[in-house]
């Protein structure tokens, strides 16, 4: 296959993607294709946009209709598809109690890697993201971008195809966030990753290659930036996403200047 | 490939309780503790009044100290089996469960692997109280200690599993004391591990008899009594096998994603 095939193939699909917990639909009809690159899922709190990342994780199964990944049933071979998958939650997922290096060990062998590739992948990925000098320390005793940064390290261990990325920022200092964001971007283009990061912040969705914007379980859009600036003739995201999503900005006249 | 990767997986699981379990010097005091306090103070104390008359496996009349020692290793094993039920609440309350469950490994696989680590502390804990025994002028027969190690290890699984089981169902920390009012207690208490059967029968409690006898905890300590003297309950064997089996089926089950995750992950519903 040659690069410009292997681009324009498929790395995630969605088809009529239904999941209701009681009388609450929290994805209703979701169908979406993404080949390689970054994404943006945009939504608001309560879009359904963390249930998406559970049916895509196999943490939940949908009600009906169907996801692959590189062209995986869910359905049916959820370990093979899990293997190429790597996931940051929107809530941190290390062991406070281990070393960084610990954490990455834990999480390579569980993936079936062996001593040795474990320490050579934790050691790139480690550098890469400038965090060498803190294999030997506690997780307990880092900052929360950093934390963030092994979460990221850990879920590169695997090499993974695809990258999923759940409102990763949340808690973050603005550098931090930029890092975080562009080290991932840089990523999509250097290793060929599909990522999809959700998020309800708009500035982290504006360089994407397409923004899914998500909004009470329902799919409302799938264009890049410029296009649904276009689409909802707006002169900014911000107000397509409004738009799309039928929200308005709080009346904010009433709060008095100092 | 795949037998290496899993084994892989396993033995990451089991290092992981392993060093939880170093850092936390305290669980092994714990666990000495509680059942020494037993063996010094409640069976000291009830020495003269609880006889116990000659059944199997005994060859000979026992004093009650050396009675309650099997139902003390139960009581090890079903605290430790409670206690990685909590290791697992906690877990899912802290993410880590999410990073177990999207390993590209067979779920059941997973839990196994989760079970067994949870074993092997029984078992280290087991075999520290058998130690402290001795101190206690306890003799168990050498030969009961290697014997003692399968149905130890069976018992073991089969609580472990019931821990795995209550983990589907407690949903938060905090529950956690109910489950030791509902659980545990009754288990212990109701059991053949401070008194046998055929006092409760005697003594008219037709009812606590019964559920005595269908206890699963009281199959356990069977199973580990008889071994101690170098013998073998096969009712008891049968009991614990088939128990173990269905509580573990029954956690799979309960973790299976078709039934869903959204029991454990309450604070992602809506999201």
């Amino acid at each position: 296959m040659n690069e410009k095939n292997s681009l324009s193939e498929t790395i995630i699909s969605l088809q009529k993607v239904y999941k209701s917990y009681g009388k609450v639909k929290a994805l209703n009809d979701v169908s979406f294709e993404l080949q390689h690159g970054f994404y943006a899922l945009l939504g608001s709190n309560g879009a359904g946009k963390s249930t998406l990342f559970q049916l895509l994780t196999g943490l939940f199964v949908p009600d009906s209709g169907s996801i692959e990944i590189v062209g995986i049933d869910l359905s049916r071979q959820l370990t093979k598809a899990l293997a190429h998958i790597g996931v940051v939650f929107q809530q941190s997922a290390l062991d406070l109690g281990l070393t960084v290096q610990a954490n990455l060990s834990f999480h390579g062998r569980l993936h079936g890697l062996s001593t040795h590739e474990i320490k050579e992948r934790s050691a790139i990925e480690l550098e890469r993201l400038g965090m060498q000098d803190t294999a030997k320390k506690a997780c307990k005793t880092l900052s929360g971008g950093n934390r963030r940064k092994v979460e990221l390290a850990r879920a590169l261990l695997t090499e993974p195809k695809v990258l999923l990325m759940d409102e990763a920022t949340v808690g973050l200092d603005p550098a931090s966030r930029d890092l975080l964001l562009n080290y991932v971007q840089q990523l999509c283009t250097e290793r060929k990753i599909t990522t999809l990061w959700a998020t309800h912040l708009i500035d982290e969705a504006e360089n994407a290659k397409q923004v899914l914007v998500l909004n009470k379980g329902k799919l409302l859009a799938q264009a890049t930036s410029r296009e649904l600036q276009d689409r909802t003739q707006t002169d900014s995201l911000l107000n397509a996403f409004l738009q799309l999503s039928d929200q308005k900005l709080p009346d904010t006249s009433h709060i008095q200047q100092i | 490939m795949v037998y290496s990767s899993q084994l892989r997986a396993m033995l990451a699981i089991i290092q992981r309780e392993m060093i939880k379990f170093w850092h936390q010097k305290g669980r092994l005091v714990a666990a000495l503790v509680r059942p020494s306090l037993w063996l010094i103070v409640f069976a000291a104390g009830f020495q003269n009044v609880f006889g116990v008359s000659i059944i199997p496996p005994y060859e000979t009349y026992i004093e009650y100290q050396e009675y309650v020692i099997p139902g003390l290793l139960g009581m090890v094993l079903l605290f430790n089996g409670m206690q990685s039920s909590l290791a697992m609440v906690y877990d899912r309350e802290m993410g880590l469960m999410r990073l177990l469950l999207t390993a590209p490994q067979p779920r059941w696989f997973l839990l196994f692997s989760k079970l067994v680590s949870g074993t092997i502390l029984s078992l280290l804990q087991a075999y520290a109280f058998l130690l402290l025994s001795v101190v206690f002028q306890i003799e168990i027969p050498l030969i009961g200690w290697l014997y003692a190690f399968p149905a130890m290890l069976l018992g073991g699984l089969m609580l472990g599993s019931l821990g795995l089981l209550l983990s589907v169902y407690v949903k938060q920390l905090e529950n956690f004391a109910g489950t030791m009012n509902f659980v545990i207690f009754p288990m212990f208490f109701i059991s053949t591990a401070l008194y046998p059967l055929w006092k409760l029968e005697e003594s008219g409690a037709e009812i606590v008899f019964q559920l005595a006898s269908y206890n699963p905890f009281t199959h356990a300590v069977e199973l580990i009594r008889f071994a101690l003297y170098g013998q073998f309950n096969a009712i008891s064997l049968g009991v614990v096998l088939v128990s173990g089996f269905i509580f573990f089926m029954l956690s799979v089950w309960g973790y299976n994603p078709q039934r869903g995750m959204a029991k454990f992950t309450k604070q992602n519903k809506t999201k």
